[in-house]
């Protein structure tokens, strides 16, 4: 399984530098904006986004609730449409590269299908994308070895723990092998032995599989321990308050939350976060997503 | 004792003690309601009675206003047990005269239902145009929409079954097409957005995610159709001086104040509902255990 991974991995680095000859990014935002009307008036969701995403990057967005992390995540993932500026998802428009399956999504619950096992929940986006039968147990098998779940095929979602459920629905995710990778908030649920796990593990992951991968949080030692950048957002309008490079060490394990480095990258998101967030305490009511 | 408690434990004890509270219930009432004929008889023959008798009388009239449960179990033995089951006397015959007519009108009713919910789920216009309607359809009382069916279709040389099968679809179709437009929107939102990024097509979140959803909808709703339309089948048979079938025997036994009669076929039809719908519910369980669903 380890070999069929090895030659998959190189085949992804062979197309990840050939887009880095030409280094084009991945996602492209700019004054990318977006506002909810609403009863009680328009809601500003996204003002004046502008971001590039490069091949093999991940990207953490953090902020508080309301601050429009998620909505930006799914104006990416076509799910929302944007109501000013520009988009491109691999050199196309948001909706061309959904219809080109362009991306994988996590949500923060693992939302897989009661009624079908781990297996055929994992197939699913296959069948959707008709693939043979031979193909999809290939990789549907190739997959649940990547995030562990060798064994489980033939059971169902309720028989499993929260965290190999969201392990089973980020196997989903990554079935049809798509170069992006879109995730949100997919700990969040989880308790925190359970999700510091699956971080040392979503990051060896990312690190065979070269995937761009945009990760929403809210959590602060877990945008700093996975990001290659984090870029922290403000809400009312939500907009990006401040990008923060991450150079942490690549074969970096949990216990580099101790390290100097690691406080320091902590402290300047937090900053970021309190500075962006400080001139509205008297107002914390509405939650957006 | 600890049988007496395992026998309480299970369904077996509370459903008997029930019944025969039912039952107790029915002898006293049927004691009261026919005892002011019995004095009657007694009073014109110059009788002198005891109360034990005028008890025991009342059980055994010919025409009780309310039959005791022996006598319709009697006769309910005579019609089924010693009956030949293509005797026009059988009340096998007649059940199965009903139920025919209720089974193909249940699923022509379940059918319609479904093809009615898919069009509502998937066109905003069908959902605005056609619901209300659908409600106002099921305002109008069967009993005088009934005949007109027979009627009308009897007129065009539609005879027989269809037509009662028709009333039965009538009554049938609206709990399954309102159990069903719940069941098709039951997805989770998180599951469309899921179809929606790997660019699904309409057919395949609708054959993937909405009718897997839908089906304990489906066999929830399925089990109130299935029981309305027997009583559509019934109805069918009332006005229309059917010769056949469960409303045919009340009818019947109305017109000739034959109430052991009357009363034998509303037994027989209980039952019948009662098997069609646990029918239902054992085809339910099966489904859903056989998609995974955790064992209860």
């Amino acid at each position: 399984m380890l070999e069929a991974w090895g030659g998959y991995g190189a085949k992804i680095e062979a197309s990840m530098t050939e887009a880095a000859a030409v280094s084009s990014p991945v996602i492209t935002a700019s004054d990318l904006s977006l506002t909810f009307q609403t009863n009680d008036g328009p809601v500003h969701a996204l003002a004046d986004i502008d971001l590039a995403i490069q091949p093999g990057e991940f990207v953490s967005l953090i902020g508080p609730s309301g601050c429009g992390k998620t909505t930006l995540l799914r104006v990416i993932a076509d799910l929302e449409q944007p109501t000013k500026g520009a988009l491109t998802v691999n050199g196309v428009s948001a909706h061309d590269a959904r219809m080109a399956r362009a991306y994988g999504y996590v949500f923060q619950a693992a939302a897989l299908f009661p009624w079908r096992t781990i297996a055929k929940n994992v197939s699913l986006p296959l069948e959707v994308m008709s693939y043979s039968a031979k193909d999809r147990a290939e990789r549907v098998a190739r997959t649940l070895d990547l995030v562990d779940l060798t064994g489980f095929e033939k059971k169902y979602p309720w028989q499993l723990s929260g965290g190999m459920q969201q392990r089973a629905s980020i196997a989903r995710a990554l079935a049809f092998d798509p170069d992006l990778l879109l995730m949100d908030e997919p700990f969040g649920a989880l308790d925190e032995i359970v999700r510091d796990h699956l971080n040392e593990q979503l990051l060896k992951l990312w690190a065979r599989t070269k995937k761009t991968i945009v990760f929403v949080t809210h959590s602060i030692p877990e945008a700093v321990f996975l990001s290659t950048r984090i870029i922290v957002m403000s809400p009312r309008p939500g907009r990006i308050h401040d990008v923060i490079d991450c150079n942490l060490p690549s074969d970096r394990t949990l216990d580099i939350r101790e390290t100097p480095e690691f406080l320091k990258l902590a402290h300047r998101v937090r900053d970021g976060l309190r500075a962006g967030h400080s001139y509205e305490d008297q107002d914390e009511g509405s939650d957006l997503r | 004792m600890t049988a007496i408690n395992r026998f309480f434990a299970g369904n077996t004890g509370p459903v008997l003690t029930v019944i025969a509270a039912i039952i107790a219930i029915w002898y006293v009432g049927a004691v009261f309601m026919n005892a002011p004929f019995q004095r009657d008889i007694f009073k014109r023959a110059d009788t002198q009675y005891t109360t034990a008798q005028l008890i025991t009388e009342t059980m055994r009239q010919e025409r009780p206003v309310l039959p005791a449960p022996h006598q319709v179990a009697v006769e309910i033995w005579k019609t089924t047990a010693q009956k030949n089951i293509t005797s026009k006397r059988s009340l096998v015959f007649h059940s199965w005269v009903t139920l025919s007519s209720t089974l193909l009108g249940f699923l022509m009713g379940t059918v319609l239902g479904i093809a009615i919910a898919v069009g509502i789920v998937h066109s905003r216009t069908l959902d605005k145009s056609l619901m209300p309607w659908i409600i106002t359809s099921q305002t109008i009382p069967i009993l005088a929409v009934a005949p007109m069916i027979i009627v009308v279709l009897a007129a065009i040389g539609v005879k027989g079954l269809v037509p009662k099968a028709i009333i039965s679809t009538y009554l049938s179709f609206f709990p399954v097409a309102v159990g069903m437009v719940k069941g098709l929107r039951s997805p989770d939102v998180m599951h469309l957005d899921l179809m929606r990024t790997w660019s699904a097509s309409p057919a395949q979140t609708y054959w993937k995610l909405r009718w897997p959803s839908s089906l304990p909808f489906l066999f929830a709703s399925m089990k109130v159709a299935v029981a309305i339309s027997l009583v559509g089948a019934i109805v069918g048979e009332l006005p229309t001086g059917a010769i056949a079938g469960l409303g045919a025997r009340m009818l019947n036994g109305s017109y000739y104040g034959q109430t052991i009669l009357i009363w034998s076929a509303l037994i027989a039809a209980a039952f019948l509902a009662a098997i069609l719908v646990a029918l239902i519910g054992v085809i339910g369980k099966i489904v859903t255990a056989r998609m995974g669903a955790p064992a209860q």
